[in-house]
């Protein structure tokens, strides 16, 4: 199949989705490659680069696969082939006009930033890569229009304070300017609504402000969600406070699929020192502060600058496509599964499940909720931890035996050894109830049996059944059957060696056995 | 206190230091001493027969028999576990299953002879006043029976493993429809038995068994052996159980139903970690049913030189290495510990991924590993370590092929399907040592070999791994 990486239309927009090694990758994966001309020159690939990496220049659009940072424009889409595959950042969740449009159209459409949040799947989470990079930035931007050095210094011109910077909301871009702004000697704060963060922060360099609530809680979605009032005032009362203190504050709360909690006010930003920065993330979905003009820098009465860049990556195009890219190309080779050029889309894998929009021009969005619990115990990655992941699959594989077969199978069990216990002789009866507790021990005692000990364990159990020994010992030597002490001789002698051979392999096994 | 509430005490004793022991075996801190309370519940019980025999006016030269048996039965039993090689224990352990068995058997026939043998005599008529006549019958015809079964099942696996017979299923025609009619006639002949005990119904069973067990197994494929060695040791248990309704001895229904139990739990735990059906395996014949597609093309497998893989492992940061029946084949588990030891000294994070069925035996890898001084802490197996490959350097796979196949996850059609397998595809480079580029046991081909960031090492697995030490130097 044919792979096609679009010339961004959107204006201003200098990422491209793919790089000449990402296509190299492509190109392994069994695909043939065609780029828009001129794609990739604002991220500095030109064309002689996709080239020389085994890509052709031509009509992107019309491939079978293409690929997008943003959706593609009205003619863009257009020359699409009915049964191409969209692959890019479609923001499904907040651009209804767009699923809309898509799903009027005989084509797939995957959206990059739909991935959940798994282990298996971070190696395509864009919004991850795109946040930290967008977060490094913005520390970059506050600091450009920042009049002053982040670390503090004691020069022979006088002394120069540290900044002091709030970071409101430790995601992945939070963390990632935390740990930018940390690097450039500024103290550095953290404000967020999960406290299981707080690890993540500290491991950065920066100081974990607690917002004290009740309410505070453990997010099922490994996003933050939308607080109560109780919270929301103290958390004002918090940011009032800081706002008073810091000289740079760069917000980043998002909620997903909801426009962005305003955090900051007017009056917030009124008391700030004159110069003082304010770097808005959440500027393109609605803004944290109020003020901040999406895209643009803004200055208020007190001297106090509003940066509401929307298009921070987009800044750093040639890191943030080479993190795209890689995000694209772990997404296709798990597309791919047999390496050969040919994009398979099964619906059972909750990762593709998650992000198909549209599926051969019927609209699947919204897909499923994926839970994944980044418990406050979790190490301090990012992410959710490999057993959240497991946790996953778990539920999806099993397939429990239906209650009413499991009770109709046990009841009729219970009657079948009922009425042979009632039917037998009471000489009996105490044997099968021994027999009966007995086998129930057996299994549980082994019930946690650890896997390496299986043989040893195997080969106990077998010495121990050698106990049969002790029938053949009750029956040798009685007089007048000289036929059955004979056949009894026989039985005490095998059954001696499976009870000494038993026992003394487990032991020689056991020996063996040692810890590093 | 008579002899028998004496030996009765005891009894009960012994059963408790037999549940001990098995409680014990399930952790490496508490195995030893499992082994230890199991070995003294057999010597209280054994010491507690002899005495009940004693006192029951044993004859003279019973008790003789009885010490020489034991003594010659004891030595070579101690001989053979001395001696064995750790890659021979599968075989030594179906071969003493197979013991139990035939000494189940011979119980039974004895008390046949015993009882309903000696008609007149007065066990027979203790029995009939007591009402259980009949029931003996049944009990005979029943331990008779399992034991049996339990005989030829385990010689058949014994030469399986030993590949002293060909390890492939035998595939008779309606081989459901043989196993079924063996019990239905198993059945019948039961109640024709305990209506009227002749001795000729008692060899037609002793031989219809033999033939059900040696057709259940030698159904089975060799790949498939764990469970099967697993299940033969349950059998056995039940056999005993079954010779201790015969004695009215408490001590072999309650060992017999543990071991049974215990057994038959252990197979399920591998049946899941194989995507089995547990009743699959214990009617037998659950081995391969249709052939693979073998006329696939898989394109190129590449071939790598011992001295590429030196390079590799030296500048690897972790390495796994999933081994296989090759490994115990081969010999090799001795130079597979000395590269991890030359690797871990090198600071590599050297781990050992073991899949549940790996080798003929449940556990048998652990085992082999063990024998090799490799530490148990870094011997993990398919769950602990299957999310790890993606980020892991290297991986050896070791005279492993099923269990590595990536088929079973992909392929819906493949024969393995399902069955859980050891991820090593996901490393960032796989090695595979091998002899030649033959199907494994389940008959599949394995597309790892075809993979991009596979590469095969051919020859005696043993060999390779000293070439490759020779090579790091």
């Amino acid at each position: 199949m044919i792979i096609g990486v679009l010339k961004e239309a959107r204006t201003g927009e200098r990422r491209v989705s793919a790089t000449p090694q990402a296509v190299t990758q492509l190109i392994d994966l069994g695909y043939e490659v065609v780029v828009d001309p001129g794609a990739g020159v604002e991220a500095s690939f030109p064309d002689s680069a996709y080239v020389a990496s085994g890509a052709s220049i031509g009509n992107g659009p019309a491939a079978d696969i293409v690929l997008g940072v943003n959706p593609p424009s009205r003619p863009q889409l257009e020359r699409f082939r009915p049964g191409a595959t969209l692959i890019g950042i479609l923001n499904p969740a907040l651009d209804a006009d767009l699923v809309a449009d898509l799903a009027t159209r005989p084509i797939t459409a995957l959206a990059m930033d739909a991935v959940p949040r798994i282990s298996r799947a971070q190696s395509m989470d864009v919004l991850s890569s795109m946040g930290s990079v967008a977060g490094y930035r913005a520390v970059l931007e506050a600091g450009h229009q920042f009049g002053r050095f982040f670390t503090g210094q004691v020069t022979a011109a006088g002394k120069v304070p540290p900044t002091k910077v709030l970071v409101v909301g430790a995601g992945v871009a939070g963390l990632a300017a935390i740990g930018t702004a940390r690097s450039l000697g500024a103290i550095v704060r953290a404000t967020d609504p999960r406290p299981e963060v707080a690890e993540q922060v500290e491991s950065l360099g920066g100081k974990y402000i607690a917002i004290e609530s009740p309410e505070v809680e453990v997010s099922a979605t490994g996003y933050a969600k939308e607080m109560g009032d109780d919270y929301k005032e103290r958390e004002a009362r918090l940011y009032a406070a800081q706002c008073q203190d810091v000289d740079i504050i760069i917000t980043t709360a998002l909620i997903p699929g909801r426009a962005a909690p305003r955090l900051i006010d007017a009056a917030m930003v009124a008391s700030m020192r004159s110069g003082s920065v304010i770097v808005d993330m959440a500027a393109a979905n609605g803004g944290n502060v109020e003020g901040t003009v999406p895209g643009d820098v803004v200055r208020t009465d007190n001297g106090v600058i509003l940066i509401g860049y929307t298009d921070l990556a987009g800044r750093m195009p040639a890191q943030a496509s080479q993190l795209y890219g890689t995000n694209v190309v772990n997404l296709i080779k798990l597309l791919t599964p047999a390496a050969d050029g040919r994009l398979v889309l099964d619906h059972t894998d909750v990762v593709q499940r998650s992000i198909t929009v549209v599926r051969d021009g019927e609209l699947t969005w919204p897909p499923p909720p994926v839970h994944v619990s980044a418990a406050p115990t979790a190490p301090a990655s990012p992410a959710s931890g490999p057993a959240a992941d497991a946790q996953v699959e778990v539920s999806a594989n099993r397939r429990p035996v239906p209650p009413v077969r499991r009770a109709a199978l046990t009841g009729a069990l219970g009657v079948a050894f009922f009425v042979v216990a009632a039917l037998s002789p009471s000489a009996l009866l105490g044997h099968l109830t021994v027999f009966a507790l007995a086998i129930v021990v057996g299994f549980y005692v082994i019930g946690k049996v650890h896997h390496a000990l299986h043989t040893p364990l195997m080969s106990v159990t077998n010495a121990i059944s050698g106990i049969i020994v002790v029938g053949a010992l009750l029956q040798i030597g009685h007089r007048g059957h000289p036929a059955v002490t004979a056949v009894s001789c026989v039985a005490i002698l095998l059954a001696s060696i499976n009870v000494f051979g038993g026992f003394a392999v487990t032991q020689r096994m056991l020996g063996m056995f040692q810890r590093s | 206190m008579t002899v028998d509430t004496a030996a009765q005490a005891a009894y009960i004793l012994a059963a408790l230091f037999f549940i001990l022991a098995l409680a014990g075996l399930s952790r490496h801190e508490t195995a030893k001493a499992g082994n230890g309370y199991g070995m003294l519940g057999m010597g209280v019980a054994i010491l507690a027969t002899v005495v009940v025999a004693i006192d029951r006016q044993i004859d003279g030269t019973g008790l003789v028999l009885l010490v020489a048996a034991m003594v010659v039965g004891a030595a070579i039993g101690i001989h053979r576990a001395r001696v064995v090689e750790m890659t021979g224990m599968p075989e030594l352990i179906a071969l003493l299953h197979s013991f139990v068995g035939l000494a189940a058997v011979l119980v039974g026939w004895n008390g046949f002879l015993a009882v309903e043998g000696d008609a007149a005599g007065g066990e027979a008529r203790r029995l009939d006043a007591l009402g259980t006549l009949g029931i003996h019958h049944a009990e005979v015809f029943a331990g008779v029976f399992i034991g049996a079964v339990t005989v030829t099942g385990s010689v058949v696996a014994f030469l399986k493993l030993s590949a002293r017979i060909k390890s492939a299923p035998l595939m008779l025609p309606a081989k459901n429809l043989l196993n079924l009619g063996a019990l239905g006639a198993f059945a019948i002949l039961t109640a024709w038995f305990v209506a009227d005990p002749q001795p000729w119904l008692l060899v037609v069973v002793t031989i219809l068994a033999l033939l059900l067990g040696w057709h259940l197994v030698a159904s089975i494929g060799g790949g498939d052996m764990p469970v099967v060695v697993s299940m033969l040791n349950s059998y056995s248990g039940w056999a005993a159980a079954a010779s201790g309704f015969l004695l009215e001895n408490d001590l072999l229904i309650i060992t017999g139903a543990l071991v049974g139990s215990s057994g038959a739990y252990l197979s399920y735990i591998m049946c899941k970690a194989m995507n089995r059906s547990f009743i699959s395996v214990i009617a037998g014949g659950f081995g391969i049913e249709s052939s693979a597609g073998g006329d696939q093309e898989y394109g190129e497998h590449r071939e790598i030189n011992p001295e590429q893989v030196a390079e590799l492992l030296a500048d690897a940061e972790s390495v796994i290495i999933a081994p296989g029946y090759g490994m115990a084949v081969a010999q090799a588990q001795h130079g597979v510990a000395q590269l991890t030891r030359r690797l871990r000294d090198r600071g590599v994070n050297v781990r050992f991924g073991i899949h549940p069925v790996a080798g003929r035996l449940p556990g048998h890898m652990n085992v082999l590993l063990a024998e090799a001084n490799v530490p148990y802490d870094i011997v993990l197996e398919l769950d602990e370590i299957n999310g790890d490959f993606h980020e892991t350097s290297v991986v050896l796979v070791i005279g492993a092929n099923d269990t590595v196949n990536p088929s079973a996850a992909e392929d819906p059609s493949s024969p393995i399907a399902g069955m859980p397998v050891l991820e090593v595809w996901n490393a960032s480079d796989v090695i595979v040592f091998k002899r030649s580029m033959a199907a494994g046991y389940a008959g599949v081909q394995n597309p790892l070999f075809f993979h991009d960031n596979a590469a095969m090492l051919f020859g005696d697995a043993k060999e390779r791994v000293d070439d490759i030490l020779a090579a790091l130097g």
